[in-house]
């Protein structure tokens, strides 16, 4: 699955803010059908590998590749225009909106014929697709003319994820698509996410929940003090050794042969 | 548990009822109370003669709170729509009066001024981020200034021109009144159908068409029951028919078009709007537009009722009427939720009080505090509404 040219690469790439180095020289990959974990404590660089991917900042140096091409990626348009869509924590759904507004919210369809003169939209035609989509994405809704507020998280987690997939992208970055969510609804989130690896998706999850990222990743990231600090097969890795990476306590031999797993991409991905 | 059941169902509908899902079937049983109230107390409330002079009596009104209606569908809130309604209807009044202008072109120089003024006000609030409050305050008193200023040391013009007097009397013979009952009653079943039609085809479930019945007749009754009522005094009044086309006109904008689908989505989130694609200080500006545009309509039709323009044209009360409708109607305060009927429903709550409380021959102070405690209560429910929403998860 993970075979041939990544999707997303990042080779070299160093973020600084004043005097902080949020990104050191991070070298991080993303193939198609993949979901990789991506961990670290807080102020490790996750999001701010994140925002340099999503295009909020751009990198100080090294190189992006996508598709194996070389990009330049200055502004959130650009990932967007690449096919990089980002779910950030906070959602960005408009409570007031039924399910079907807010996953066409911006992009909104307008009838043809007569209705394209007054600009009508076409509720009919979003709705059908909402539908469509959502039952691919086995995403189950009480309505799709329910008000988002009326959702619970892991049903609004779940539209606002629907909602990023609207543009077709290639790559879907969540950002803590599980904090606080309950048990059922992380299950629910989870199998979404396992749906877009389906649909061939590379996938980047942010998270600080261990138990769920075993759960759906095929690879685990760690970044620490903005350094890579270990990348593990999910399959053949514990918990042990990426909390370790995570802390950076624990033996460093262990750390490095946990940092060499990702040399043979293949590994784990056999059984699915 | 069928007891349960058949418990739950009425206390359900309160909830919806008390949480503004069904503010529109809210308002009109307020108005029905209303209505029967004053009918017990006074014969003479529902008869045609004073039913058309109370619908003549909310034009003005209900046409400004149309563009409040856009401006509380952002959260925000514009203080100045009662002095530029005056300042519009001076500049007609100016134009024609003592320039001798085309009325036509008089009243298209007015709603000019009106969208002016709007975008002015839209500019700074979005651009500067001054609280819409402020600017559209200080609007207020500067409008009001520039209604003296033009008006000059008369102080009054009287309107003579038949095309502007015209807009709030002149009234339709029975015969055109049933047509236009025909295109109402017959628009309105073709709306219906077509969408109906349109989400058949796209293969997702349609209203029963017990509903879509339900509805259809509801408003063929009151169109009838109105185009009647109005045809037994004096005929069907052009200024409700300028009123309505407006209303339904503004709400499709607001319901069925892209641009509408902002306002809403500006008015819930403003953050998400943004991160959307929307231009959101766009979206803005615009309201503020309308929200100026609305006030100048309604101060034209104001002054053609009154056949004049005084120095009080705009002022007294009428800024807070306009706003306190839409919100008595269900428009919520606090931005996104709510629909530009309730610019003609609310005034007609309003206007009801007021045209019934004048029928009993009630003072003025009975008046103003009556319709305070109505738009506190009006509020009141908003605020609980609201307060229950976030309760239970929904903001």
């Amino acid at each position: 699955m993970s075979n041939g040219a990544p999707l997303l690469e990042l080779e070299g790439v160093s973020k600084r803010f004043g005097p902080v180095q949020a990104l050191d020289r991070v070298d991080f990959a993303v193939h198609a059908g993949e979901v990789i974990g991506l961990v670290g404590d807080n102020g490790a660089g996750k999001s701010t590998m994140v925002k340099t991917i999503a295009g909020i900042h751009a990198a100080d140096e090294g190189t992006i590749r996508f598709d194996g091409a070389e990009v330049s990626i200055a502004k959130p348009q650009d990932a967007t225009a690449l096919g990089i869509a980002t779910v950030y924590q906070d959602l960005a759904l408009c409570d007031n909106l039924d399910v079907v507004a807010n996953l066409f919210l911006g992009r909104e369809e307008v009838s043809p014929g007569v209705g394209t003169a007054s600009r009508q939209l076409d509720e009919a035609r979003m709705e059908h697709q909402t539908g469509e989509l959502l039952s691919n994405l086995a995403v189950t809704i009480p309505s799709l003319r329910s008000e988002v507020g009326t959702l619970s998280g892991g049903q609004r987690q779940q539209v606002a994820v629907a909602r990023s997939l609207l543009g077709e992208p290639k790559v879907v970055l969540l950002d803590e698509p599980t904090a606080a969510l309950g048990v059922a609804q992380t299950a629910q989130v989870l199998n979404l996410i396992r749906r877009l690896r389906e649909r061939e998706l590379g996938v980047v999850v942010i998270s600080h929940n261990l138990v769920d990222v075993f759960e759906v990743a095929d690879r685990i990231f760690v970044l620490r003090l903005g350094k890579a600090a270990g990348e593990f097969a999910a399959e053949s890795t514990t918990e042990e050794h990426v909390v370790s990476a995570i802390t950076g306590v624990g033996s460093g031999e262990r750390k490095k042969a946990g940092g060499t797993e990702p040399a043979d991409p293949g590994t784990g991905e056999e059984g699915r | 548990m069928s007891e349960a059941e058949t418990a739950t169902r009425p206390k359900e509908t309160i909830r919806r009822l008390v949480q503004g899902d069904l503010a529109s079937l809210r308002v009109l049983i307020g108005l029905a109370l209303i209505w029967a109230i004053f009918q017990f107390e006074n014969d003479r409330f529902l008869s045609a003669q004073n039913l058309t002079n109370l619908m003549l009596q909310i034009a003005a009104t209900g046409l400004i709170s149309i563009g409040v209606v856009y401006v509380l569908l952002l959260g925000e809130i514009d203080l100045s729509v009662g002095a530029v309604s005056g300042l519009a209807a001076a500049v007609m009044a100016v134009l024609n009066v003592k320039h001798g202008w085309n009325p036509y072109l008089a009243i298209a120089a007015a709603v000019a001024v009106g969208l002016g003024i709007g975008l002015l006000q839209g500019f700074l609030f979005s651009r500067f981020g001054i609280p819409s409050f402020v600017v559209t305050l200080a609007g207020l008193l500067a409008w009001q200034g520039a209604l003296l200023q033009v008006l000059g040391s008369t102080g009054s013009i009287n309107l003579t021109d038949s095309k502007i007097t015209g807009l709030a009397n002149t009234f339709y013979s029975d015969t055109i009144g049933w047509i236009f009952a025909a295109v109402v009653i017959g628009g309105y079943g073709a709306v219906l159908l077509l969408g109906h039609r349109r989400r058949v085809a796209a293969g997702l479930d349609s209203e029963s068409p017990v509903r879509m019945g339900i509805r259809f007749a509801a408003v063929a009754v009151v169109t009838i029951v109105a185009v009647t009522v109005f045809n037994s005094d004096r005929g069907v009044p052009l200024a409700v028919l300028i009123l309505l086309a407006f209303v339904v006109g503004m709400e499709y904008v607001v319901k069925r078009t892209g641009f509408g689908r902002h306002v809403f989505a500006v008015g819930g989130n403003s953050e998400a709007a943004r991160r959307a694609g929307i231009r959101v200080n766009g979206v803005r500006v615009a309201v503020f537009g309308i929200a100026g545009t609305m006030a100048a309509i309604g101060g034209i039709m104001a002054a053609s009722r009154l056949l004049a323009v005084n120095q009080n044209s705009g002022g007294n009360e009428l800024l807070l009427l306009a706003i306190a409708g839409p919100v008595i109607a269900g428009t919520s305060l606090f931005g996104g939720r709510g629909s530009v009927w309730t610019a003609l429903t609310g005034a007609l709550v309003i206007g009801s009080i007021s045209n019934g409380m004048d029928l009993l021959a009630l003072s003025s102070a009975v008046k103003f505090m009556v319709t305070g405690g109505v738009l506190l209560l009006a509020v009141l429910v908003d605020a609980i509404a609201r307060n229950q929403r976030s309760q239970t998860g929904r903001v």
